[in-house]
């Protein structure tokens, strides 16, 4: 039955974060390690800000939707991930493809819809996809690129190799037929695959718990497949990068694949066009105090590093994207070349004789 | 040179390549140990074993998205959808994905798929058993589209979609796979985008294509008998489509006619008749007319089927109707 007060979205109960141990000391992670896993947050950090930066100046055009306040789940997966590996990703894909090791300036001249762009201007903020780096795509229509990362786990069992596939969605493709489709799939065919789930509470502008039948959209439909229950604090850098570490190791030992439920919050509205305001204050403000990166940063200091080792990652990071910024500028817009081009494998568009 | 049907000349032709290619594989719903619904896998599991010949669920997305993501990473697949109405399920993998990469990641990414799929009506199967969709796949840029009416064409087209980097959708005839006919030894490979000429003629151009271009054969002996020299094209290809073909002909004999199974609105010959009313105009001495079947959902009765789907009747009575 229809309830407006559940429609008010704003004035709902808040989803809280759950409270975690601060201290994650003992993980076996060493400070090296650490260091990197910031540093990793701080380019996903830095450069999703300045995307909209550059949105608000209107250089950046179209739509994008930020992983703003997300970092610690990209950055532990791409820690962990080896690097012939494979990502599938969606629409919120800037930080997934950072991770795999694709240079920040062809991403942001994506953005800027500029001929030095990754994709030549032709694929846009929802679409980034490095081949060569074993970014295998960014896809704007949820649910199909489950699928899809199946093929490439089959093609690694099929080629003899041992390379994982690791997918990205968020918790509105769980209730797609998809997202069952590829879980059933996977399990049957014993495939070296990682699903995870960035449950950030909300599909687009409505609140996941209230529009699925399970608190866990992910994790709760885990036993349906076989599958163990894994549920992960998607805003601590150190538990995802150790269950990263565990599920792509049973991936790539043949045992099968896997579902993980990394529970984070989005930071903004869903995408540029979206303030965020059906969220409750109290909310919004009580996942900001768990936001990854100052946490993360204490608990480096806690753990021997110095104010200055990591104002220096932030330093070079934030050169690291000024550069990347300045390098889209620069960029020229696509020339007339580049519009029939490449539908096939010709290099051409030709369809008749 | 052996004579196959044509569901027979379905297995020839993927065995053939399987042969050629050790990493080609396929899947899809009943097609390892049933040998496929329609019996055009019959032996390949045999043959090739149950890890390049594999069958799954009924999961048409888990299907079409499986085979994209191998052959975007170097492993070159055949899907098979059952029946080409079920393509309806997946299209958003078909239209929205295999379609688009390519262009999408400014060439990045190759997505060597062939989609097999049955097509068509003559079966009495009701209207989403039924239909011709070829005219759904040939709207989408970034898909190429076959549909053989011959086991030969069959063998030589699946090895020219196969072996063609870009993603091909290959649709089978429902009527025509008991049909049979010559296929040649040794490897036969064909080409994507050359029409034939299947009957040559002087007085009018008849396109077809699949299911089709036997009706339209039978038709031009029909009209051969009142005196009309009718040309028949078997287009074999939709994307790439040969102009040039329909062009030629139609200079010569300076009638149009395309016989299509598809319902009519946006049918193939909307675009035949668009091309040769701009590029022909001057060498036409009539309109050009299109034999389609109605706009409607295929119904299930033999009565009323036989009145939808183009028929050597219907065929004959409108060339001669048009060319009075």
């Amino acid at each position: 039955m229809f309830d407006p007060e559940l429609m008010d979205y704003a004035n709902r109960d808040p989803r809280l974060p759950e409270p975690v141990d601060q201290g994650n000391a003992d993980l076996g992670i060493d400070l090296e390690q650490r260091l990197d896993l910031y540093e990793r947050q701080q380019v996903l950090r830095q450069f999703e800000k300045r995307a909209y930066d550059m949105f608000l100046q209107n250089l950046v055009k179209g739509t994008s939707h930020l992983s703003l306040g997300m970092e610690a789940v990209s950055a532990g997966f791409g820690a962990a991930m080896r690097q012939d590996d494979y990502t599938f990703a969606t629409y919120r894909g800037h930080a997934h493809t950072l991770s795999r090791g694709v240079p920040l300036g062809p991403v942001m001249a994506e953005l800027l819809g500029r001929e030095n762009g990754l994709l030549k201007g032709k694929g846009g903020s929802m679409h980034l996809t490095s081949v060569e780096h074993g970014m295998m795509g960014s896809y704007a229509i949820i649910g199909a690129h489950l699928t899809m990362a199946n093929g490439a786990a089959w093609s690694s069992q099929i080629r003899g190799t041992d390379q994982v596939t690791v997918c990205f969605f968020g918790d509105g493709t769980t209730n797609i037929g998809a997202f069952h489709e590829a879980l059933n799939f996977a399990v049957i065919w014993d495939l070296p695959v990682v699903f995870v789930c960035e449950n950030n509470l909300y599909m687009e502008y409505t609140p996941i718990d209230l529009i699925t039948a399970v608190p866990n959209p992910a994790a709760d439909r885990a036993s349906a497949y076989g599958l163990p229950r894994i549920i992960v604090d998607g805003n601590d850098a150190d538990a995802v990068y150790m269950t990263a570490l565990d599920v792509i190791a049973k991936a790539r030992s043949g045992r099968g694949p896997s579902l993980v439920e990394a529970v984070t919050y989005r930071e903004q509205g869903h995408s540029r066009a979206d303030p965020g305001k059906y969220r409750p204050k109290d909310e919004v403000a009580a996942w900001k105090a768990r936001d990854p990166i100052p946490m993360y940063h204490q608990r480096l200091l806690k753990l021997g590093a110095s104010e200055g080792d990591l104002a220096s990652i932030q330093q070079d990071v934030a050169r690291r994207v000024d550069e990347a910024t300045e390098f889209a500028k620069a960029g020229r817009h696509p020339g007339e070349e580049h519009l029939m081009s490449d539908v096939w494998a010709d290099g051409g568009s030709a369809w008749r004789n | 040179m052996a004579e196959l049907s044509y569901r027979d000349a379905v297995a020839h032709g993927i065995a053939q390549e399987m042969r050629r290619d050790p990493q080609l594989v396929m899947l899809g719903e009943d097609i390892a140990g049933a040998g496929g619904v329609f019996k055009t896998t019959v032996g390949l599991l045999d043959q090739f074993g149950p890890d390049r010949v594999r069958d799954t669920p009924i999961s048409e997305q888990a299907i079409l998205g499986a085979a994209m993501g191998a052959a975007m990473t170097g492993v070159p697949v055949i899907a098979e959808i059952m029946f080409s109405d079920f393509l309806a399920v997946c299209f958003d993998i078909v239209a929205n994905e295999m379609a688009k990469s390519r262009y999408m990641t400014g060439g990045q990414m190759s997505v060597p798929v062939v989609v097999r799929t049955a097509n068509g009506g003559g079966s009495r199967f009701g209207a989403q058993h039924s239909q011709s969709v070829e005219n759904w796949c040939m709207m989408i840029p970034g898909l190429k589209v076959v549909a053989p009416s011959t086991p030969s064409d069959v063998v030589g087209l699946l090895a020219a979609s196969i072996r063609d980097p870009d993603p091909v959708v290959f649709f089978e005839h429902k009527s025509l796979m008991a049909s049979k006919g010559e296929v040649p030894d040794g490897e036969v490979i064909d080409e994507l985008g050359k029409a034939k000429i299947v009957r040559e003629g002087s007085d009018a151009t008849i396109v077809a294509l699949a299911y089709m271009v036997p009706r339209a054969l039978e038709a031009a002996d029909r009209l051969a008998e009142d005196g009309i020299d009718a040309e028949v094209i078997d287009l074999r290809t939709l994307v790439p489509l040969d102009t040039n073909a329909i062009l030629t002909s139609v200079t010569k004999t300076s009638r149009a006619f395309t016989v299509e199974e598809n319902p009519r609105l946006c049918g193939w010959g909307a675009e035949i008749a668009s091309i040769v009313a701009h590029e022909a105009f001057w060498d036409l001495d009539g309109p050009v007319v299109r034999i389609t079947t109605p706009h409607i959902p295929l119904p299930a009765a033999e009565a009323l089927e036989d009145m939808a789907i183009p028929s050597v009747d219907r065929i004959v009575t409108t060339v001669k109707e048009n060319l009075d």
